[in-house]
């Protein structure tokens, strides 16, 4: 490693003042970065990353406070330059940034065009026909069509993945040496996701540039980053290249994190780690190890001492008493499918007791009030079988109609044709209480599905009171098993969701679910909006809450891992149709449809001697008020031919697989990354 | 654009057309105009008479047509106390009215913008302290008895300014001043939460990285869209103020359009309160319909959406 | 219309309670416990709730706490100036008026009069408000339009004229004050509910009352309203200062509370024709309204600040 440095991180503290405390968000790290190396900063919410990844350039919010010994970036410390300083001569100009948010990063009032060029006009002495000539060049090296024509476009006029592209260009207007990028995929569905990364990729490679890349999903940071500093309650815990720490981490926090991700421990794991516990809190200081309380290894030392920051080679370091005495105590409840064979045989497929039939549905859309009304079509004849005891998980982008669909599904939706059956009963019939004993949700974002004012109690009891179910002392009882059976203590009775942590969260969510005793549990994203060690902790409480209860789920998911750890069968989506549907093996491993291929090309599974594969899908998902005609996805098929423009495919089924296109007989799956 | 432009058009129309038919039917039903000519002595055939006369015994729907077809022929009815053209009477009262709310715009406008720019600038400074104090304050004093204070303060302690009329433009000092304190809590608030809220989104973070500071940041990436929110609040209050400045004209003694609407409603002079409160709620309309097609102009979402 | 709403004012109250990010974890306090813990440090707060006391304690006990009768006209003793100046008297503390009616004696009992309207105003406007706005939110649609509609149109027409005419058309008395500005004052109450429960209504809690078999009603009633309290809060008490100023600048202009009712308003348009000889006569009510408005307003922002946790800055 003869490479200078080009970034130099000493002894980086950043405050928050609150109403009550002082919050520390980033407590004392170092961090170094070569010319030309991606550094991944990995860490779960709360970890501090991005108010490192703001500190550098001081970027923070008003009332934090920054203290470093130094910040060196290229030969000049940072920490010694004012505001005047740093705006003329690094931001912007040698160190870009881009932000998560793409629908709120760019100014909604003022044209790409000039927000691309006014960043070079800014820094540099060039007229706007130069700066407007290097936009357009940045912006088709970003790879937007017709770029000259963006330039007059407004933010609002782009979609997500093209404003993220956008915001790109923009930071790469002066050709800076130093990109910082905070989650920039984190907002994206993950076939764009895995357009953008590629695109950073390749960037990099062909501008030199050094890159910061700031994410929680350890699948992206595996396949993107050179080297990896892991993240935790402010502080980094473990630092080395990428393979060195995926492969073989030192530090527990580390080492638990990687056994939540679903497919870490190979694709047939049947339990995953779970950290315990929660983040300590971040005001204060932390006496001893900030991992201590969670930590399975820890020891009395650990929680009164700091532990010391341990070398093990050059760049490769971790921050851990690491004591001997519980040197092989390192477990975070992860069991591997080979303990458990005789659990896991394949189950016999047991009877129908949803069916979806030929649904379709269609909104009208207007805009304005003299507007013309255009029609929206979300669901286009979806057919699908739930099974009793199964999971079934139902996968796609966002817009693609799953919600639509679990909505139809829950009878919250009437479909303009077609019908939803629960055995017997049609769903649109029944009356609303007897349909809500039969299929209850679980929503995507705990803080949201919860009723703020409403306490626990009250909330996990709520459909029995509503549907008159058993005596108020009944309700009770049942109230407190409920919480028992999804692991919320029982303090948490008289609590309101505001006191809670996002999984304990979940949890109630799930007890309110399960209350009733539904046959059917449609789970819409249970996991998405949580960190991933909480997903590990919900997805084991909901595989274990189906072996007691004897549930079905309707699992409604973008993310493939999930999936492949979850479900017995697979539905994907497209545009509002089911476009393939089969067992989870068969659809996982041999896709049939270029579409479910593509998904899995996306999914970026850990591997980090593997980079991020170059996309296999153009384009973005299309607007659903102009659907394409023929097969909806021939625009964007890698294999689509004149056929599959003009005529709908016929749904076949082939090798039990469901699958609607013209291709399925000859298409066959290269696995990009495997 | 076109289609914006037209569907806000049609909503003003119709909403002054609402309420004009709203007061029109309200004295209607609760006063007897026959009556009123008649005088409050008339004997019942008089009144009978006057009412047949006036057309007063038909459905007030025909009744309001009638008056609207002339309206729109410029012929506003005559008036039952002033016994003259209800055009005449606002002609001869509107000068002074538009004069005292523009005056007061531009009392508001000089007090509240800069103090709710500066205490955005500053959150918790001891400007956005004494910005808030004077908002909170000024929203507190009772409008009639500002003015009071004054005419007490300024006829007899220093007398440099008229405290009664409308005559010079010395005569609207001190009821501008007034007038305009009202509308400075309001739009000082605004000012300074909507500049707030733009200084701490993520598109200013961007301008930020990008590289911009100072006053650049503030006039060329934040000020666009925090002048969205205070255009429609000057507009309404503006139109507030176009409205019959009613407390500041009787206190002040000048014959503007609010003096002349009260004294109308003293009187139940309805011809000339239903004139007034059509132009009133015209006047309104007009003027945030001008602030939406100014905010169009600034927003592309609002021009496209 | 939407443009016209933000301008209708601060648009910090419009936000819904979120959760901190600070108090993940662990068992924080309940929202209303925090909400007291803050009340607990927020001087504005505390000035403001402790003036309204003091002054709630004097209009509720009038009859007992003033010194004289405020009826009761005393020719012989006409236009006594306050005990601090010159031939004031202990007798009557803040003088007499231009009839010999005890000055305190009205003020105290004019305070009942500015709390009983600005309360009783205040909440029909509430009544009104709230129940459209929940209505145009939750159910959307042409019934939203309608409403909208609605909102547009009381807020083209000039208010003050409209309540003058009112009153003037039906009478005027204490109930006619209450009733016609209680019915001109919903707009705020209605937009910020109708905005908030267009945001309630997407969020998940209510798809799941929805699934459990919920029906609109009790959705609206049950998992909505709790939601917009604190909202609905803060604009009461907000109202509560415009209705009482509203109600003065009535009286002043001869259009309010009917003589010899001691209303502040009615007070100062009393003394104005002597207000050059004894202001007192027009700063003293004055100065009432002024700290009782202010009370409330801090009090109405405080309750604002203590409760929103999302707050700015």
């Amino acid at each position: 490693m003869t490479t200078a440095s080009i970034l130099d991180i000493q002894d980086l503290s950043v405050e928050i003042p609150t109403d009550s405390a002082t919050l520390k968000a980033v407590r004392g790290i170092s961090l170094d970065l070569k010319r030309g190396e991606t550094l991944g900063i990995v860490g779960e919410s709360g970890s501090g990353k991005s108010m490192t990844a703001l500190a550098i350039m001081n970027l923070l919010p008003p009332s934090a406070r920054r203290a470093a010994a130094c910040i060196n970036f290229d030969g000049s410390d940072l920490t010694h330059s004012g505001e005047r300083e740093l705006a003329t001569k690094v931001r912007g100009q040698r160190i870009g940034m881009i932000f998560q948010e793409p629908m709120t990063s760019l100014n909604p009032v003022y044209s790409i065009g000039r927000q691309l060029t006014e960043t070079m006009t800014l820094h540099r002495n060039v007229s706007g026909a130069e700066a407007e000539q290097r936009a357009i060049q940045l912006l088709e090296k970003v790879g937007l069509p017709d770029p000259a024509s963006r330039l007059k476009q407004y933010p609002h006029e782009l979609s997500g993945g093209q404003r993220q592209r956008v915001m790109i260009a923009m930071a790469l207007m002066n050709e800076p040496e130093l990109l910082i990028a905070d989650e920039p995929t984190t907002a994206l569905d993950v076939t764009i996701q895995a357009q953008i990364l590629y695109l950073l990729q390749d960037l990099q490679k062909e501008l030199g540039m050094s890159m910061i890349l700031i994410t929680h999903d350890l699948g992206v940071v595996s396949r993107s980053a050179d080297k990896i500093a892991v993240m935790y309650a402010g502080d980094i815990v473990e630092t080395g290249t990428a393979e060195e720490v995926l492969r073989n981490p030192q530090h527990p926090y580390t080492q638990g994190l990687l056994e939540c991700v679903p497919g870490y421990r190979g694709n047939d794991a049947h339990r995953l780690g779970s950290i315990p516990g929660i983040v300590p809190s971040m005001t204060g200081t932390i006496r001893g190890c900030a991992f201590a309380s969670r930590c399975p290894r820890a020891v009395d030392a650990c929680k009164t001492d700091l532990p010391p920051r341990k070398q093990l080679g050059p760049g490769r370091t971790y921050v851990c008493h690491d004591p001997d005495a519980t040197r092989n105590q390192a477990t975070f409840g992860a069991e591997e499918a080979a303990n458990e064979v005789a659990v896991e045989l394949p189950k016999t497929p047991g009877d129908t007791v949803l069916t979806v039939d030929s649904v379709s549905c269609t909104f009208s859309v207007r805009r304005g009030l003299f507007g013309k009304r255009k029609s929206l079509k979300a669901l286009d004849t979806v057919n699908l079988d739930i099974r009793k005891g199964e999971v079934l998980a139902l996968v796609g982008e966002s817009g693609c109609g799953k919600t639509t669909l679990s909505r139809t599904i829950m009878g919250l939706q009437q479909p303009d044709t077609g019908s939803v059956s629960l055995g017997q009963h049609e769903i649109s019939t029944l009356p609303a209480g007897q349909r809500a004993r039969m299929i209850q949700p679980i929503f995507q974002d705990p803080y949201s599905s919860l009723n703020p004012r409403k306490t626990i109690g009250d909330i996990i009891g709520r459909p029995l009171v509503v549907n008159r179910i058993g005596s108020k002392s009944e309700q009770l009882a049942k109230v407190h098993k409920m919480m028992e059976h999804v692991g919320l203590p029982r303090r948490v009775f008289n609590s309101y969701p505001d006191q809670l942590s996002g999984g304990q969260r979940q949890r109630a969510a799930i007890g309110r679910a399960l209350i009733m005793d539904p046959e059917i549990v449609i789970c819409d994203e249970p996991t998405s909006a949580l960190d991933v060690s909480v997903q590990a902790q919900i997805l084991n409480l909901l595989l274990d809450l189906r072996d007691e209860l004897d549930l079905t789920y309707l699992f409604v998911t973008h993310d493939l891992s999930v999936v492949q750890h979850m479900a017995d069968r697979v539905a994907v989506m497209y545009l509002g149709e089911i476009v393939e549907c089969g067992d989870r093996s068969q659809v996982l491993s041999n896709p049939k449809h270029p579409y479910t291929s593509a998904l899995l090309d996306s999914a970026l599974s850990i591997s980090p001697d593997l980079s991020v594969p170059a996309p296999g899908l153009s384009g973005e998902f299309p607007n659903p008020m102009n659907r394409p005609s023929g097969c909806p996805f021939h625009p964007r098929c890698p294999v689509a031919e004149q056929q599959c423009r003009e005529e709908v495919p016929k749904p076949e089924i082939i090798d039990t697989t469901f699958v609607k296109c013209w291709k399925a007989r000859t298409f066959s799956h290269q696995a990009k990354h495997q | 654009m076109l289609n914006y432009v037209l569907r806000r058009g049609f909503m003003a129309l119709l909403v002054a057309l609402t309420v004009s038919f709203g007061t029109f039917a309200l004295f209607h039903f609760a006063t007897d105009p026959a009556q009123t000519i008649a005088g409050e002595d008339a004997p019942q055939e008089m009144v009978d008479e006057i009412r047949e006369q006036y057309g007063f015994d038909r459905p007030v729907l025909v009744q309001y047509g009638d008056w609207l077809g002339g309206v729109l022929q410029g012929d506003f009815g005559k008036s039952y106390f002033w016994k003259q053209q209800v055009v005449e009477l606002i002609q001869e009262h509107a000068k002074v009215t538009i004069l005292l709310a523009l005056s007061a715009l531009m009392v508001t406008v000089a007090i509240a913008l800069p103090l709710g720019i500066s205490a955005a600038l500053k959150p918790n400074s001891w400007v956005d302290r004494l910005a808030l104090s004077t908002a909170v304050s000024a929203q507190a004093i009772p409008n009639f008895w500002l003015g009071l204070m004054f005419i007490i303060l300024f006829a007899v302690t220093f007398p440099i300014f008229p405290v009664s009329g409308d005559a010079t433009w010395k005569h609207y000092v001190l009821p501008s001043l007034v007038l305009g304190a009202s509308s400075v809590p309001a739009v000082m608030r605004l000012t300074r939460t909507g500049l707030l809220d733009v200084l701490s989104s993520d598109y200013i973070r961007t301008a930020r990285a990008k590289g911009f500071m100072g006053y650049r940041l503030i006039l060329q990436q934040a000020m666009r869209n925090a002048l969205l929110p205070i255009v429609s609040v000057l507009a309404v209050q503006l139109g507030h103020k176009l409205g019959g400045s009613v407390v500041t004209e009787s206190v002040f003694s000048m014959n503007g359009l609010g003096r002349l609407a009260v004294e109308s409603i003293f009187n139940s002079d309805i011809p000339t309160v239903q004139s007034l409160i059509l132009i009133f709620v015209l006047t309104f309309v007009l003027l945030t319909l001008a602030a939406d097609l100014i905010n169009a102009w600034l927003d592309p979402r609002i021009r496209m959406g | 219309m939407m443009t016209t709403r933000q301008a209708l004012g601060d648009a910090s109250i419009a936000s819904v309670d979120t959760p901190s990010e600070l108090e993940e974890g662990g068992l924080g306090l309940s929202p209303t416990m925090a909400a007291l813990k803050r009340a607990r440090k927020h001087h504005g707060l505390k000035i403001g709730f402790g003036i309204l006391l003091v002054m709630a304690v004097f209009a509720l006990f009038a009859p007992w706490l003033a010194p004289h009768d405020p009826y009761l006209q005393n020719l012989s003793l006409r236009m006594l100036p306050p005990v601090w100046t010159e031939g004031g008297n202990w007798e009557y503390l803040l003088g007499t008026d231009h009839l010999g009616r005890d000055y305190l004696s009205r003020l105290i009992h004019g305070a009942r009069i500015s709390m009983t309207i600005g309360l009783g105003a205040a909440s029909i406007g509430a009544v009104i408000g709230v129940t459209l706005g929940l209505i145009a939110g939750y159910f959307g649609g042409w019934i939203d339009q309608a409403v909208n509609f609605l909102v547009t149109c009381q807020l083209a027409v000039p208010s003050l004229l409209l309540i003058m005419a009112l009153v003037f058309v039906i009478g005027q008395s204490v109930t006619v004050v209450i009733f016609v500005i209680g019915a001109t004052h919903w707009v705020f109450y209605l937009v910020v509910t109708r905005s908030a429960t267009l945001r309630l209504r997407e969020l998940d809690f209510v798809a799941a009352a929805n699934a459990m078999g919920c029906s609109k009603f009790q959705i609206a009633v049950r998992e909505v309203l709790p939601n917009l309290v604190n909202q609905i809060m803060v604009i009461f008490t907000l109202e509560v200062a415009v209705a009482i100023l509203n109600e003065a600048t009535l009286s002043f202009l001869g259009l309010g509370i009917p003589s010899p009712l001691p209303s502040w308003g009615l007070m100062i348009a009393e003394g104005k024709t002597a207000m050059f000889f004894q202001p007192w006569l027009v700063i003293l009510p004055g100065i009432a309204l002024f700290i009782l408005v202010i009370a409330i307003n801090l009090l109405g922002d405080g309750v604002r600040d203590v409760t929103v946790t999302n707050r700015r800055n």
